[in-house]
């Protein structure tokens, strides 16, 4: 077996990806843990970011910053064009009607909790009911369950299979009460790695008159997604899953659906007129955007969604697919190694349990060759719940991610196998 | 591998896989129970406390090594003490498990969790069970969390 640091530059052999170029973007990969390679397999939970970005973040406080939409000066205007610049690249990035649709926030929680407050506020009554699914992270589950506790409405799950597919039927059945006023639901899980068939999800609730809510923070940066081909209503996103920073999320909703909704929180920047009698809102986008926002962290995040583009998202994705297959193909050779989560349709994530070795002794065992992982519930008990397990170990792939990594991954779970049976 | 087994040594490996006092007490005088949100684990001690002794003491839960060894060893290390020698113990541990301290000679078998003072991420897993046992000295409904 090579060693890990020993990185293949030939491109893979069904991408184009020079995945020497692409490592050297990433300062941060560049460096030893507890003197091994530093093999960075935690995506999920957030992924690294390119020279582009840190320097777009940097060039912004260190050339032009300063607040935006009241320029009277040339560094408001800058950054002003920069900052509305960035939501212009995310409306082209998912392919929506207009930049009108694209609502900057800190994070896809606080954007799921944008649409659950607002939206959910106005049109969620006593009685009805609120679709999720089985497999959501906690950040799709608490919003709704503090929306119904408020409203007196009601939430259903949909169950999902051993393998991690949704089962449709049970599904239908649910939207079928004539209850239901919004189905929120995951793109791609974060523990199980299942892209759901949201094509026919989206179709099914809108023959039913329901709108769609999205969670996006575990696709949008390995699978194209286009917002209008898919009708979606809503679709919610982090930056830092992206490339981009923490602190700034996109939610895109329909410009009918947010033009009707309440706004999420009232301050600066939101209004159009405000006395003590009556207060007029701003327009979109604004109205969703109270207070200074994370001006570089969106431009921070225009300029991950620039490097991605550059890259191809399509390249990307066929990069992370062999590497999830030769993983998935590799793990299922270590003995008393259990996969969760094996979906015909997957993302680049294995999560998996062995037996004798809990996953924070993997995860600590890993940490120690070089290895970040990650090791817990993910923020989704109720998938552990549906499992019986307590947590999971999980590693997660990017496009700066090598055969050579997951081969170190194999090595150091014969290690931890090997402690444990001793 | 050598740092590594200053963690998980043979006498934590044994009591993980292994437990002591691994049961359930079915009239316990006190008892409580821990939870780690962090990673999931979950632990119930019970204690049977007599004249202000710890005649018994079982716990049951699923954990880490760490955790489950250090619950393990933690009853053997408390049977037979009287409970005012519980919180003086628990003291003496913490500082073994998070400080360059020298182990004291009076926490025996205990000290082979030292090698946690060098992952600041898995002191709570050696606490879990300690934390449990205080809550159930003192009577408190709810369970302890680690965090």
């Amino acid at each position: 077996m090579s060693a890990p640091h020993a990185l293949s530059t030939a491109p893979t052999a069904r991408t184009a990806l020079d995945l020497a170029r692409i490592r050297a973007d990433f300062p941060i990969l560049h460096q030893r843990v507890h003197g091994k390679p530093l093999v960075y397999l935690d995506n999920a939970a957030s992924v690294q970011k390119p020279k582009a970005v840190i320097d777009a973040i940097s060039q912004c406080y260190a050339g032009y910053y300063a607040n935006i939409h009241r320029g009277v000066h040339l560094l408001s205007e800058r950054s002003t064009a920069a900052y509305e610049g960035a939501r212009e690249k995310v409306r082209a990035f998912l392919n929506a009607a207009s930049a009108q649709e694209i609502i900057f926030t800190r994070s896809t929680t606080e954007s799921i909790n944008l649409v659950a407050s607002s939206f959910g506020g106005s049109a969620v009554k006593a009685g009805d009911e609120i679709v999720i699914t089985g497999m959501e992270h906690h950040s799709n589950i608490v919003p709704w369950q503090l929306l119904c506790e408020r409203t007196g409405a009601a939430l259903k799950v949909v169950p999902f299979t051993d393998p991690g597919e949704l089962i449709l039927d049970e599904y239908e059945r649910l939207l079928d009460s004539g209850r239901v006023k919004l189905a929120a639901f995951v793109h791609v899980s974060n523990a199980l790695g299942t892209i759901n068939p949201i094509e026919r999800m989206i179709e099914l609730a809108h023959a039913r008159g329901v709108p769609v809510l999205m969670d996006g923070a575990q696709a949008v940066a390995h699978l194209p997604v286009d917002v209008r081909a898919l009708d979606c209503d809503f679709y919610a996103f982090s930056g830092h899953k992206i490339y981009g920073p923490s602190g700034v999320g996109v939610l895109y909703g329909k410009q009918a659906l947010l033009d009707a909704m309440p706004p999420y929180q009232g301050g600066g920047d939101m209004i159009r007129l405000v006395t003590f009698e009556k207060t007029e809102y701003a327009d979109l986008p604004n109205k969703f955007e109270a207070g200074t926002p994370n001006i570089a962290g969106a431009i921070g995040l225009g300029a991950a969604l620039d490097w991605l583009n550059a890259i191809g998202l399509d390249a990307v994705a066929a990069h992370e697919h062999e590497l999830l297959e030769y993983a998935t193909a590799r793990l299922s050779g270590i003995p008393g190694l259990t996969l969760m989560g094996t979906a015909r349709d997957k993302a680049a994530l294995v999560a998996f349990t062995m037996k004798g070795a809990h996953p924070h002794d993997i995860g600590t065992i890993l940490d120690r060759e070089g290895i970040a992982i990650r090791a817990g519930h993910h923020c989704a008990q109720p998938v552990m719940q549906r499992y019986g397990v307590p947590a999971t170990a999980r590693a997660s792939f990017a496009a700066y991610n090598t055969r050579d990594e997951v081969d170190a991954l194999i090595k150091a779970l014969w290690k931890v196998k090997e402690l444990f049976e001793s | 591998m050598s740092d590594l087994r200053d963690l998980y040594q043979e006498v934590i490996l044994d009591h993980n896989k292994r437990p002591r006092n691994f049961r359930i007490i079915s009239q316990p005088t006190h008892k409580a129970d821990g939870v780690n949100p962090l990673c999931g684990d979950r632990i119930s001690v019970y204690l049977d406390i007599e004249d202000g002794v710890i005649r018994d003491i079982a716990f049951q839960g699923a954990g880490c090594a760490i955790s489950s060894a250090s619950a393990s060893l933690m009853t053997e290390a408390l049977k037979g003490k009287p409970v005012a020698e519980v919180d003086h113990l628990f003291d003496a541990f913490h500082d073994v498990v998070t400080t360059d301290c020298e182990c004291p000679k009076g926490l025996g078998k205990l000290g082979v969790l030292a090698g946690v003072r060098d992952y600041p991420s898995r002191v709570k897993c050696a606490t879990l069970a300690w934390h449990a046992v205080r809550a159930a000295l003192e009577e408190r409904e709810a369970p302890v969390k680690t965090e």
